[in-house]
């Protein structure tokens, strides 16, 4: 299992919990499983998420591996100027 | 209305065109001469970037008439270079890296030439001032002066580079 | 993607990255000869304005065109509805340019008109009737707030907005860990205040211009200034119906953007009066459309509460953002909300965001969106604790300072960074031990932002005669040709004059995304690299193939292939340029190519010490000296990071002091023209002093990180400081302005 943080407002389609976990082996796995245990989190992710494996971000890459040991943190998709 | 004929030299070479009566010259150069290098950022006078002389005075393009170009000497960016051989200040300009996305690089070129032909040994706050109508969103300013100042240098025959 | 595991990084000596060559289209630039938006001209071409609204907030009851197409020399007249239904996600794009039911700012596009001339279209556009119902208005963040403001948006908010708000509230954000109000608990000292800061325009000098053709087959030419020409052909082709691969974009060079020419503004309708007319449609916005209805950044309102320590430890942070982005939901708050307290190492930290409509236009990206208004509270509060504690600002910074493995304030966890690395090297300069004249002040503050990477193409051609094409889809704002151009001299071991860099049309090179996020010497600069690699691999190959060895046998080093080792056998090395003109003989033309959507862009910070003179007399504020220390991870050409540093320095001067969009009662925008909205000009301002910190990012091949956006974000929190120490005077209000300063010195007696 794979620990996700879910920033504060989000908490609210997770009861509340800081950090959820969800099998997954790939960023893919990882987004389908979350919106398959936590059907509020679908509008956000997709509106639109960037993940932090490991402190690096990743929009869109469903094949970026992940593992239990991974550091996981969901984020508003991160844009530019 | 009809179209006004207006005879007048510009980057030396003599020149005839057709324009409106309410036409600026900044127009009339861009659309009906073909050189666009004098840009039009505000059309109110206050970017600089439509800079060019008339008769050695600089004038922002898009508050004269054509009309008023009539016998009138028009220097452009487009006059700057002498064939292959840039101006020293365009030189400078690429050295120091004083432009980014170079909209602003016309206009700045064309009014501190003019700066330097009225002084040639201007202070870092004299050129500042003198370049206080040119905007440049881009660089802050600190390169374009460098270069205008290194520029000075070596057009006074003074070899050193400003740091 | 790690950084260069072959040769590593820090062992690595550069030849060409690190040196400052001439830009390849400097000659072009201070000639006149480069071509930007407004500088393309096609035959038989007519010319496309747009009515605007001249109200805030109204309902259209009907448009009257009939006047208007009657006029000779008016070929077409179009409104929203000529569009018909279009993509959900493309709706607010839409509207934006041309609106349907209601207008919702001043300027607001309601109608566009291609005609033979500027003359016969501004006489047409008076000819078209509009009736309007005209509805209250709001263009305060915090007035929008209210539960009686008027309605912007009658659907409202989306889940996260609990009810009973305002209906312009539109989205909540919430990031942090601990809890701050036990940190509040442990400090000796906890200061609250709030803060607003007032809309800044990018400010771009060249306004935004197109030319479109639209033939009857689908078949489609645009060319237009643009940060992204491919994102122009996506919205274009989704907005009008047509295939991507039939609309083909070609970016002019462009006047600058800083986030502002991410998105369309006129080029779907000028595509639209193309298609009516059966004719090539130029369009440039006037400097009052640039104003009115281009994308400002967000205004903002804000509450900061931080808790410290005598020693100067931070023992709880608190901030709650509002952040107006236009009538249009998706202003940067959450970046602002997740960026303020990125420098810092907190045990108990929370901040609060919420995304706010109002009458005004739709927000752009602005340089680093949302994290300079944000930076600006927060920072200033820290500049506070520090004067009330009698503490060192810089000390008390690097004091807190997140390093490697500090959870950051929006989540991650850091790996390398170099936020440190900018305070020590502020602290050591010699700027900030300079002594201070009469109402002379020092300000310092710290700045953070993410970076992105995206979707990038390159492609590398090999010419017989031993020249590069290099071939990038990225619009070139800043310098970036010649950074590419350096970074695949460097890799191919041939001098930078011998390669050439061109900016793609879409029907070129595939996808490549947006020229934002401080992406481009990243993203772009990692796929040169990659590219460059495989023509290498390609003309190993071909030196094999000649040489009758394995291709395993072949390396490449100083522009040659040679062999490997004594073992491989006996062969004088190949150049590049003699294997190119072999290439015909040993299998055909040579070529790499690169595509990737880079992920993995570092994180970056930076700090800026600023020194200002505050007149008592007049509230008049000067920048007297600026410093900027910022990481680079590797500076590829110093010249153009060190540009980007002043740059964004220089525009977050602006944003502090000056810039700001006034809304009358009327609703209306009363500062859209750059007499009375004012960028800085040379003579407010001293040199930009500039330190460039290498702290290598490992997720690029030479260590880049991107550099654009983090100099925007401290310069208005640092500037807040120093006319605190200048004046005495906390200013809480950007622009920090001569009325706002004065009033703030009378305040104080």
């Amino acid at each position: 299992m794979v620990k996700v943080a879910i920033w504060g407002s989000l908490r609210e389609a997770t009861e509340g919990a800081a950090e959820v976990e969800v099998e997954a082996a790939n960023l893919r796995q990882l987004l389908d499983g979350l919106a398959e245990r936590h059907p509020a989190i679908r509008p956000q992710i997709e509106r639109g998420v960037s993940v932090s494996i490991d402190g690096l971000i990743f929009n869109d890459s469903w094949f970026q591996p992940v593992s239990p040991d991974s550091e996981v943190v969901l984020l508003p998709r991160i844009v530019g100027g | 209305m009809s179209q006004i004929h207006v005879s007048t030299t510009i980057n030396g070479d003599a020149t005839e065109f057709l324009c409106e009566p309410d036409e600026t010259l900044l127009d009339a150069l861009r659309d009906r001469l073909g050189l666009t290098g004098s840009k039009e950022g505000c059309g109110t006078g206050d970017c600089g970037a439509c800079s060019v002389t008339v008769n050695g005075r600089l004038v922002c393009s898009c508050l004269m008439l054509a009309a008023e170009a009539e016998d009138a000497e028009v220097t452009t960016i487009e006059g700057m270079a002498e064939g292959e051989a840039l101006h020293p200040l365009q030189r400078k300009f690429i050295e120091h890296a004083a432009l980014q996305c170079g909209i602003c690089t016309p206009g700045i070129l064309v009014a501190a030439k003019a700066l330097l032909e009225q002084n040639p040994a201007p202070t870092e706050t004299e050129a500042r001032y003198w370049l206080a109508g040119n905007l440049c969103r881009c660089t802050g300013y600190d390169k374009i002066i460098r270069a205008v100042m290194d520029a000075a240098a070596e057009m006074r025959g003074e070899m050193r580079r400003a740091s | 993607m790690a950084l260069d595991d072959k040769l590593g990084v820090k062992d690595r000596t550069f030849k060409i990255v690190g040196t400052r060559p001439n830009r390849p289209d400097g000659i072009d630039k201070v000639t006149g000869r480069a071509r930007f938006g407004a500088d393309m001209n096609a035959p038989g071409m007519l010319t496309g304005h747009v009515l605007r609204s001249p109200h805030p907030h109204a309902r259209i009851r009907a448009i009257d065109t009939s006047k208007a197409e009657a006029l000779p020399g008016v070929k077409a007249v179009i409104t929203a509805k000529d569009f018909g239904h279009v993509p959900d996600d493309m709706a607010d794009v839409l509207d934006h340019c041309l609106a349907g039911d209601k207008v919702l700012y001043d300027g607001h596009g309601v109608a566009a008109i291609a005609a033979v001339s500027p003359a016969v279209a501004k006489q047409a556009l008076k000819l078209i009737d509009v009736d309007y119902e005209v509805l209250p208005h709001v263009t305060d963040v915090d007035a929008a707030m209210k539960p009686d403001a008027p309605v912007i948006r009658e659907a409202g908010g989306d889940e996260t907005v609990p009810d009973g708000m305002s209906k312009n509230a539109m989205h909540r954000f919430e990031f942090g860990h601990g809890d701050p109000e036990t940190g509040f608990g442990e400090a000796d000292l906890v200061i609250e205040r709030s803060f607003r800061t007032e809309a800044a325009h990018q400010g771009y000098i060249e306004p935004n211009a197109c030319l479109a053709t639209l033939a009857p087959d689908g078949q489609a030419e645009l060319w237009c200034c643009t940060q992204g020409h491919y994102a122009v052909r996506d919205m274009c082709a989704a907005i009008l119906g047509l295939d991507k691969g039939m609309l083909r974009v070609t970016a002019s060079e462009i006047g600058g953007g800083f986030g502002g020419k991410t998105t369309v503004f006129i080029e779907p309708i000028a595509l639209m009066l193309s298609k009516k007319t059966g004719r090539p449609v130029k369009m440039v916005m006037t400097r009052d459309e640039v104003f009115r209805a281009s994308g400002p950044t967000a205004s903002t309102s804000s509450d900061v509460k931080i808790g410290m320590t005598k020693d100067g430890t931070i023992t709880g942070a608190f901030a709650e953002f509002r952040y107006q982005g236009g009538a249009y939901p998706g202003s940067p708050v959450e970046f602002g909300a997740m960026a303020c307290f990125a420098p810092y190492d907190l045990k108990h930290v929370k901040t609060v965001g919420w995304d706010v409509v109002t009458n005004r236009p739709k927000q752009a990206a602005y340089r680093a969106p949302g994290a300079p208004m944000a930076a600006f509270a927060t920072e200033s509060v820290i500049d506070e604790l520090c004067q009330k504690l009698g503490l060192d600002p810089v000390e008390t910074r690097l004091k807190n300072a997140a390093s490697e493995g500090t959870k950051s304030a929006y989540g991650p966890t850091f790996p390398q960074i170099g936020v440190k690395a900018t305070l020590e090297a502020a602290k050591a300069h010699p700027h900030y031990a300079a002594p201070l004249g009469p109402n002379q002040g020092r300000g310092v503050a710290t700045g953070f932002w993410f970076n992105f990477g995206g979707n990038t193409c390159v492609s590398l051609n090999v010419n017989a005669d031993g020249t590069v094409s290099l071939t990038e889809g990225n619009p070139d704002i800043g310098g970036s040709r010649a950074s590419m151009t350096m970074m695949a001299a460097e890799e191919l071991g041939i001098p930078y004059d011998r390669i050439r860099t061109v900016i793609a049309d879409t029907g070129s090179l595939g996808l490549n995304d947006v020229t934002d996020g401080s992406r481009v010497t990243f993203a772009v600069g990692l796929s040169t690299i990659k590219a460059a690699r495989d023509a290498i691999r390609v003309m190993c190959e071909r030196a094999a193939m000649v040489w009758g060895i394995d291709p395993d046998a072949v390396e490449w080093e100083d522009g040659h292939a040679k062999p490997a080792g004594p073992n491989a056998g006996q062969f004088p090395p190949m150049s590049l340029a003699e294997i190119a003109a072999q290439a015909s003989n040993t299998g055909g033309p040579i070529a790499g190519h690169h595509e990737v959507n880079a992920e993995g862009a570092g994180v970056s910070f930076a700090t800026h010490l600023v020194d200002s003179e505050v007149d008592p007399e007049t509230g008049a504020v000067k920048t007297l000296r600026y410093t900027v220390f910022q990481d680079a991870g590797k500076a590829v050409h110093p010249s153009y990071v060190e540009g980007q540093f002043q740059g964004g320095a220089v525009q977050g001067i602006g944003w502090a002091l000056n810039e700001e969009y006034i809304y009358g009662e009327d609703g209306k925008l009363q500062n859209a023209g750059f007499l009375d909205y004012r960028v800085p000009v040379a003579s407010d301002l001293p040199m930009i002093d500039t330190v460039i910190l290498e702290i290598p990012n490992p997720g690029h091949p030479y260590g880049v990180r991107g550099v654009g956006e983090t100099s925007i974000v401290p310069p208005l929190a640092a500037i807040a400081n120093s006319v605190s120490n200048a004046a005495g005077v906390r200013l809480t209000d950007i622009p920090m302005s001569p009325p706002k300063v004065l009033e703030a010195i009378d305040a104080a007696g």
